[in-house]
C-alpha cells in the first residue's frame, strides 16, 4: 500500500515539475528582458538546491559549503569571458597587479571548450578529494557539516587573498562575450535563458531517474540508517563520494550560468552565508522531494528580489522567521503544505479525545520523548519506542531514526513515507 | 630572532584564548545537546553590544569610567544568558535530536538578531573606548604584549577554571556530565535533563558574551562580529571533540598557534587554508576529536 501511495506522490511530483517547467519556458515570451534574465538567475540556484537535494534531501548529508562548487564553477566559466574580453590581450585588473603577461594556469582557458570542460572537472575533482577525506574515515553528520562550512570560509578568504589572479573582492567582472554572441544582446540573453531552463530540465530528470532507481534506494538508506547499509554489505563511501560529486558538478554547471547572464562573481556570491541560504532553499521547499527544491530555490529568491526591491531591511527578519517557522513546524518544508489541514485535525482530535493524556505527557517532557526516541542505543528495541507523540512531533524523528518513522508512516512527513516504502521494497 | 619567536608565540597564544572564549561556551551546548548553536556568533555580538551599552553609560563618570569594564563583564554575561534562555524556551527545546534542523534555525535565528543589531545601533561598526590601565603595552626586552591581550588570556583561563569548577565539582556539574553522557540513563535515574539543558545553554550563551565583550578591546563592534568567529569556533570544537571541555583548550591552541605559525610563514588567507588541511588530516586519524569520549555504542552523534 506504502509503495502504491509513494509512486502516486512520486507522480504528482512530476506533473508539479512539468507545470513549473512549462510556466518557465514562456516567460521571455511574456516578461521584459530584465526580469527574464532574474528568473534565469533562479533558475540557476534552482540547479543547485537539486543537487543538495541529492546530498541532503536524499542522502542526508548536510554540506553547508556548496558555494565552493557554484563558484569554482563560476570562476572558471568568468576567467573564459574574462579572456575573451580581453581579446587576446590579459585582463584588466592583472594590468593594475602590475602583470605584463598571462599566469601560465590562466591561459587554456582562452578556449571555451577548455573552460566548459572545466566548469564540471574542477568541482568533480575537488569534491572527490574532498569526499574522500572525510567519508571514507567515517568523518559524518554534524563534523561534515562544519568541515564543509570552513571550506567555504577558505574559498573566500583565499579568493579575496589572491587578488592578482582572481581579482579579489571586486571578482571578475565587465565580460563582453560569449563563443561571439555579445552577452549584452537581448538573443544572445533568451538564448541563455533556454540554456538555463534545459539544464534545469535535465538535471531534475536525472536526479528524478537516480532516485526512483536502486541507487536512489541506496541513498535513502545511508540517510535513514547508515550503518545498517554498511552491515548489508555496501561501501557506503563510495555512494556518497559519487552522490556529493554528482552536486558538485551540477553547482559547478549551475555557477558557470549563473555568471554568463548575471556578469559578475564575487568572492561573497560563494563564501559562508550563500552556502547556508542555499540549504534554506531545500529546506525551505522540501528536502527529498526534488521538485521542492526547484520551488524553494525560485519562490525563496523570487521573493528576495521583490522584499529587497521594496524593504530592504524586512527581507532578512523575513527570512530569519520563515527558516525558523517553516522547520520548527513544517519540516517537510512547503511540499507538506498539502497535509497541514489533516495533521490539524488529528491534533484536534487527538486533544479532544483519550489522547489528552499521552499529548500532556509530551508536552511536559518532549525533550526526553525525543532523547529516547533518537538514541542510538535504542535503536531497533521497539519496545522502547515511546508513544506517538502530537502531530508535529511525529516528525522530530525523521532525520535520525527511521524505525520509529517508518512505524508512523500514514500520518508521518513525507521523507518517512517515502523511507517507509524504500524498507519495504529492500526486504 | 627571539623577540620574533616570543611575539610569535604571543600571537598564537592570544589567538588561541580569543578562540577558546568563542568557542567554550559553543562546546558545552553542543556536547550536552547535539544542537548546532549557528546563533551563537550572535550571543556573543550581544556580549559585545552589552558592554558597548555599558560603557556608554560610564561615559559621564569621569574618574570612575575605568569602573565600567567589570559591570560590562558582568552585563554581558547575564544579558546573553538572558537571551539564551529565552532562546532555548521558545526555540531550542523543541529541536533535540534533530541536529540539521537545529542548524538552520538557529541559522535563521542569527540572521533576525544581526539585522535586529543593525536596527538598534545602525550598521556603522562601533567603537569601544579602553580604560587607561587597559591600554598600552608591557614592555619587556623590546617586546611590547598589548594589555588587552593580556587581560583576555587571564579571563580565557579564568573562565576554564570557572567551567572546570561547575562541570567537575559541583553537584549540578555532575547531572550535566551525566545527562552529556547517557541521557536517557540520567532521565529514568530522576534527573531532570529539562532543566539541565535549559541551564546549561544559558550558561553557554552567557560564556559567548562574556566572550564578545573582550573582542570590543581588540576590534569594533558590528552586526557582524560573531560571523568572524563561528566558523572557527566550530572548527576549535570539533578538533577538540565533543564532550569534553578540555577538548577546547587544545582544540583553541592548536587552531590558534598552528594558524600563527602558518601566517608567518606563508600569508594571511593561505595560512587559514593550511591549518584547515591539517585540521581535516588529524580528523583522519580521530574523526570525532583529539578528546572525544570513547563510545561503544554504534551511531554516536
Amino acid at each position: 500500500m506504502a509503495l502504491t501511495q509513494s509512486s502516486k506522490t512520486q507522480r504528482n511530483r512530476l506533473v508539479l515539475a512539468f507545470v513549473i517547467f512549462a510556466m518557465l519556458a514562456v516567460v521571455p515570451a511574456v516578461l521584459p528582458l530584465f526580469r527574464t534574465t532574474l528568473i534565469a538567475r533562479f533558475m540557476c540556484y534552482a540547479v543547485v538546491a537539486l543537487g543538495l537535494d541529492m546530498i541532503w534531501g536524499y542522502t542526508g548529508i548536510m554540506s553547508l559549503g556548496h558555494g565552493v562548487y557554484f563558484g569554482l564553477g563560476a570562476y572558471c566559466m568568468a576567467m573564459y569571458l574574462k579572456l575573451a574580453a580581453a581579446g587576446g590581450g590579459i585582463p584588466d585588473f592583472m594590468q593594475w597587479s602590475g602583470f605584463d603577461a598571462l599566469p601560465a594556469w590562466w591561459t587554456p582557458f582562452a578556449n571555451p571548450a577548455f573552460a566548459f570542460a572545466m566548469v564540471v572537472l574542477v568541482p568533480v575533482v575537488v569534491s572527490v578529494a574532498v569526499g574522500l577525506l572525510t567519508f571514507l574515515h567515517n568523518i559524518k553528520g554534524v563534523y561534515f557539516s562544519i568541515l564543509s562550512q570552513a571550506l567555504a570560509l577558505i574559498m573566500s578568504v583565499l579568493l579575496v587573498g589572491s587578488q592578482q589572479y582572481t581579482g579579489g573582492s571586486n571578482g571578475l567582472t565587465d565580460f563582453d562575450t560569449i563563443l561571439g554572441a555579445p552577452l549584452a544582446s537581448s538573443a544572445t540573453k533568451v538564448a541563455l535563458y533556454y540554456v538555463t531552463l534545459a539544464v534545469l530540465v535535465a538535471v531534475f530528470a536525472l536526479c528524478f531517474f537516480l532516485v526512483n532507481r536502486r541507487i536512489g534506494k541506496i541513498f535513502m538508506a545511508i540517510r535513514d540508517s547508515e550503518n545498517r547499509v554498511r552491515f548489508t554489505g555496501y561501501n557506503t563511501a563510495v555512494f556518497k563520494v559519487f552522490v556529493y560529486a554528482l552536486s558538485a558538478a551540477v553547482a559547478g554547471i549551475a555557477g558557470a550560468l549563473y555568471v554568463s547572464q548575471v556578469g559578475i562573481i564575487t568572492p561573497a556570491d560563494v563564501g559562508v552565508a550563500p552556502s547556508i541560504e542555499m540549504i534554506v532553499w531545500v529546506a525551505i521547499g522540501g528536502r527529498g522531494t526534488l521538485v521542492g527544491a526547484v520551488i524553494g530555490a525560485l519562490l525563496t529568491s523570487g521573493v528576495e528580489t521583490v522584499a529587497s526591491e521594496t524593504f530592504p531591511d524586512l527581507w532578512n527578519y523575513l527570512l530569519g522567521l520563515v527558516c525558523i517557522v517553516v522547520v520548527l513546524f513544517l519540516p517537510g518544508g512547503l511540499m507538506d503544505l498539502p497535509r497541514v489541514p489533516a495533521r490539524v485535525r488529528a491534533w484536534l482530535n487527538r486533544s479532544h479525545t483519550g489522547g489528552a493524556g499521552s499529548l500532556a505527557l509530551a508536552a511536559s517532557c518532549p525533550a526526553d520523548v525525543a532523547a529516547v526516541n533518537v538514541d542510538p542505543a535504542f535503536d531497533g528495541a521497539p519496545a522502547m519506542q515511546p508513544a506517538p507523540s502530537p502531530a508535529f512531533s511525529d516528525d522530530s524523528s525523521d532525520e535520525r531514526d527511521p524505525a520509529s518513522s517508518g512505524a508512523h508512516a500514514p500520518t508521518a512527513g513525507q521523507t518517512s513515507s517515502d523511507s517507509a516504502s524504500a524498507s519495504r521494497k529492500e526486504a | 630572532m627571539v623577540e620574533t619567536l616570543v611575539m610569535q608565540a604571543f600571537n598564537g597564544i592570544s589567538l588561541s584564548s580569543i578562540l577558546f572564549l568563542a568557542a567554550i561556551g559553543l562546546a558545552v551546548t553542543f556536547s550536552l545537546m547535539h544542537v548546532i548553536n549557528m546563533a551563537h556568533g550572535e550571543f556573543i555580538m550581544v556580549g559585545a553590544y552589552t558592554a558597548y551599552v555599558v560603557q556608554g553609560a560610564f561615559s559621564g563618570f569621569g574618574d570612575a569610567f575605568g569602573l565600567y569594564v567589570p559591570v560590562a563583564i558582568v552585563m554581558s554575561f547575564v544579558v546573553a544568558a538572558a537571551l539564551g534562555a529565552v532562546v532555548e524556551k521558545l526555540i531550542v527545546s523543541r529541536l533535540y535530536g534533530r541536529v540539521a534542523d537545529s542548524l538552520l534555525v538557529t541559522w535563521g535565528l542569527s540572521l533576525v538578531l544581526q539585522q535586529l543589531a543593525r536596527n538598534l545601533f545602525g550598521s556603522a561598526n562601533v567603537g569601544v573606548e579602553v580604560p587607561s590601565y587597559l591600554a598600552g603595552s608591557f614592555e619587556i626586552g623590546g617586546i611590547a604584549l598589548p594589555y588587552t591581550r593580556i587581560w583576555i588570556l587571564v579571563i580565557a583561563l579564568a573562565c576554564l577554571l570557572g567551567v572546570y569548577l561547575f562541570m567537575f565539582r559541583t553537584r549540578f556539574g555532575r547531572t550535566v556530565r551525566a545527562v552529556m553522557q547517557n541521557r536517557p540513563m540520567a532521565a529514568a535515574l530522576g534527573v531532570n535533563t529539562r532543566r539541565v539543558d535549559a541551564i546549561t545553554f544559558a550558561l553557554g550563551s552567557g560564556l559567548a558574551g562574556l566572550a564578545g565583550c573582550t573582542l570590543t578591546w581588540i576590534g569594533l563592534v558590528g552586526s557582524g562580529l560573531g560571523q568572524n568567529y563561528i566558523t572557527q569556533a566550530f572548527m576549535t570544537v570539533v578538533v577538540g571533540g565533543a564532550g569534553s571541555v578540555f577538548g577546547s583548550v587544545f582544540g583553541a591552541g592548536f587552531i590558534g598557534i598552528g594558524q600563527s605559525i602558518f601566517e608567518f610563514l606563508t600569508d594571511a588567507s593561505l595560512g587559514q587554508a593550511l591549518i584547515f588541511l591539517a585540521v581535516i588530516l588529524l580528523l583522519q586519524f580521530r574523526p570525532k576529536g583529539i578528546f572525544a569520549v570513547s563510545s561503544r555504542s554504534l551511531e554516536d552523534e
